[in-house]
């Protein structure tokens, strides 16, 4: 174990450090991932299955294809009128990857930070522990009802069914998230959870669920969110806990950061006596200074615009001036863990911007729940296996044609495309029997290496000209895995010789 | 100048016009081709799946075969992309860094097609003749790995009698991903699907690119569909000419119904 100071192993080591402290109990066995018990990182079926459901909803793609098309065009607007787009992305990750290497040291400086201006941090190594510190706060509040900012880390945790257990309500703000808890149903997308559903059908779910609504509701935009409004206002004045998460925090000051563009987030932010953030500890930034890149980046890559409508930021508590009591719960769930992987670490710079989801050619065409994580598309196809172990998510780094738009758009250049390749092989190398795969891949790169036998495969693969009968085609109907291609694609008959046959022999060899 | 032809294992394999089509063209440019017989293939379907261990003996084969090589061209953007990328990283990883060195000075001679005409030769006519209407898809890795941006739409400008249609969606992928065609063949075959929509929308005669892989996708999907459009490699147009539209670059589909 490396001394502090030198990354993952120290951050760890401080979890360790922290839960002996509180409880005298813990073991250290390696570094932890997000627990199988709880949360929402993990779907029930593997990503090739449920997305061919997904493909069957064409409504779905219709929704989608609309929403991702418009957003994609938005950004590309407002990145493409930054005249130093290129040097402000290459600072955006040259911060993140500083950051990352001296997370521990950040994380302490935060919290000392915190400490003196009067907030309280909590150290939570998994998604029960974060569940468990949240649920006791509000206990000792007396409250029964929370209002919540958009966060993605609550959602991964599962914070708001935990809550529910324990007798107290939780009440998404967020104009989508509210849409998704109103229609009982699971965010899709990280910034617009609600993209899989249309006007119309989000009428239909404010008509059937929001008391009083006017009868008369239509699908148009603006009464859909007057509805939303009058619903939350109330919500709004007497709540007196509100949880959020947080885009970043800044270690020198203890300032923590929300990022919204209704002003719902603002309102849960001020109102209540109780504050209760909910950080993944990757969101730690040092300086105050790091904050004018990332408010470049974030607005333009996530919502297409030049900045966002509200900015909210605070550090501890002041006096007579917002909540009087403030929490701040720093969760692990499996990050230090992602951070141990030097190839995968990369996928903790992240900041939740969702251009990679919006450019995805299969992220549009199977949707979010798909995946299966409350991460969905690119990111979450290298955040979800990492979170949770490949094991667990072993099909999601396979949910990728590998062509590069998410590593073109991100706007902290995480290399996507080469995350995903990695964690495919430590899948392979995590095997313990061989595979038919396996065992045909491996015979493969022995042919493939011996110029002998590569002539000898090639013959072979010849003689599948004799299946046409004569045709330019292969027949549909070949034996898996040859199937899974000809059900839908025709295969070309192989040609009788090779070209480097027909050349050795033009060429006299 | 003496160059080096890498036909890559599915040209070679499957459909062996495409590098007999580049080494004509290389030839009638006033190079000598030379292709050495030991190659087979880049390693990047082993990489690519996760077999990266896998791969490392198979990039050693393509490091002996090239050995000396003074220029290597290829004609697809994604095995090219593979040699810039990962050959060296996979070998560096396995422990393998003389061979991972070796990988990476190859790699700085080795060309797609479009690079090595327009950049290292200095030719966007290379006075081909080719009397259809064609669109060109910019396969993802030419598009974003090699960055070929617009060298084939000049190369195709200058070909005489080729009315070159523009491809809407044209950055989108088509939905091959190598082994993603067969993992996900549901959502791989919807993204196909769109392409297609796009490729016909265009009332084309041939749809091209610089990559036989995802022209043998595409391809396959309109012979399946029995559209009248057909694919044909960029080198196969660049190779043809008014005195030799020779039987290997005919203007029958790549993949015929």
């Amino acid at each position: 174990m490396p001394a502090f100071g030198t990354g993952s192993g120290a951050v760890a080591l401080r979890f360790r450090y922290r839960k002996r402290e509180s409880a005298m109990t813990a073991v250290f066995l390696g570094i932890p991932t997000a627990p199988r018990d709880v949360g929402h990182l993990r779907g029930d079926q593997s990503f090739p299955d449920a997305a061919r459901g997904a493909l069957r909803d064409g409504q779905l793609r219709a929704n989608l294809g609309h929403a991702t098309s418009t957003i994609r065009a938005k950004r590309a607007r407002v990145v493409g009128e930054v005249p130093d787009w290129a040097e402000l992305r290459e600072a955006g990750r040259a911060i993140k990857a500083a950051t990352m290497a001296r997370l521990d040291e950040h994380l302490i400086a935060l919290e000392e930070q915190v400490t003196a201006r009067g907030g309280t941090v909590h150290w939570a190594r998994d998604a029960n522990e974060a569940n468990a510190i949240v649920t006791r706060l509000v206990q000792a509040t007396g409250a029964d009802e929370v209002v919540k900012v958009k966060s993605m880390a609550t959602q991964e945790i599962g914070l708001n069914e935990a809550l529910e257990a324990a007798g107290i309500t939780a009440l998404e703000t967020d104009l989508a998230e509210l849409i998704v808890q109103l229609g009982d149903d699971k965010p899709s997308h990280i910034l617009v959870p609600a993209i899989h559903k249309n006007r119309s059908e989000i009428r239909e779910i404010f008509a059937r669920t929001i008391p009083g609504v006017d009868p008369e509701l239509t699908d148009e935009p603006r009464k859909l969110a007057m509805a939303a409004r009058t619903h939350l206002r109330e919500r709004f004045l007497r709540a007196r806990v509100a949880v959020s998460g947080a885009n970043f925090a800044i270690a020198e000051t203890g300032t923590l950061t929300v990022v919204e563009s209704e002003g719902n987030g603002r309102m849960c932010l001020t109102l209540p006596e109780t504050l209760i953030t909910v950080m993944g500890i990757e969101k730690v930034v040092p300086t105050w200074r790091d904050l004018e890149v990332f408010l470049q980046l974030l607005p333009r890559s996530s919502t297409g615009e030049r900045m966002n409508p509200y900015t909210s930021l605070w550090a501890g508590v002041t006096p007579g001036d917002g909540p009087q009591d403030f929490h701040l719960v720093l969760l692990d769930n499996g990050r230090t863990a992602v951070l141990a992987d030097e190839v995968g670490r990369e996928a903790l710079h992240c900041i939740r911007c969702s251009a990679c989801l919006n450019v995805c050619p299969v992220y549009e065409r199977a949707g979010g729940h798909a995946y299966g994580s409350v991460y969905p598309g690119p990111i979450g196809a290298v955040l979800s296996p990492q979170l949770t172990g490949v094991e667990d998510n072993a099909s999601l780094p396979y949910a990728s044609s590998l062509c590069g738009a998410c590593y073109d758009v991100c706007p902290v250049a995480i290399d996507i495309p080469s995350i995903l390749v990695h964690l495919r092989a430590e899948h392979v190398e995590a095997q313990t029997r061989t595979t038919p795969e396996a065992a045909a891949f491996r015979a493969l790169s022995k042919v493939m290496s011996s110029p002998r036998l590569w002539h000898l495969a090639q013959r072979a693969a010849g003689l599948g000209r004799f299946l046409a009968r004569g045709k330019p085609t292969l027949p549909a109907a070949l034996p898996p895995p040859a199937s899974k291609w000809t059900r839908t694609r025709d295969l070309p008959t192989p040609p009788r010789e090779t070209f480097t046959q027909a050349w050795a022999r033009e060429h006299g060899r | 100048m003496k160059v080096a032809l890498f036909a890559t294992c599915l040209v070679d394999t499957m459909v062996p016009q495409v590098a007999r089509a580049t080494a004509t063209l290389l030839e009638r440019l006033g190079h000598e081709v030379v292709v050495p017989a030991g190659q087979s293939c880049c390693g990047q379907m082993h990489v690519n799946t996760g077999y990266r261990h896998e791969a490392v003996p198979i990039v050693a084969n393509h490091v002996r075969a090239f050995a000396g090589a003074e220029a290597i061209v290829a004609p697809s953007g994604s095995c090219v992309a593979s040699i810039h990328h990962q050959q060296a990283a996979v070998a560096r990883r396995a422990g393998e860094h003389a061979l991972a060195d070796e990988a990476e000075l190859l790699a700085g001679r080795t060309y797609e097609l479009s690079q090595f005409l327009v950049d290292v030769l200095g030719v966007t006519d290379v006075g081909a003749f080719y009397p259809h209407r064609v669109t060109y898809h910019p396969t993802c890795h030419s598009l974003r790995l090699l960055r070929v941006g617009d060298r084939p739409l000049q190369l195709l400008r200058a070909v005489r009698g080729l009315d070159l249609v523009e491809l809407p969606g044209a950055d989108q992928c088509c939905g091959f991903g190598g082994t993603f065609a067969v993992k996900n063949a549901d959502i791989s075959t919807a993204m196909l699907t769109d392409k297609m929509a796009n490729v016909l929308s265009t009332h084309a005669e041939v749809c091209t690119a610089g990559d036989a892989s995802c022209l043998m996708h595409i391809g396959g999907g309109l012979s399946r569909l029995r559209a009248g459009t057909r694919t044909v490699h960029l080198a196969e147009i660049l190779a043809s000419t008014e005195e030799a539209v020779n039987p290997q670059q005919s203007t029958k589909p790549s993949v015929p119904a």
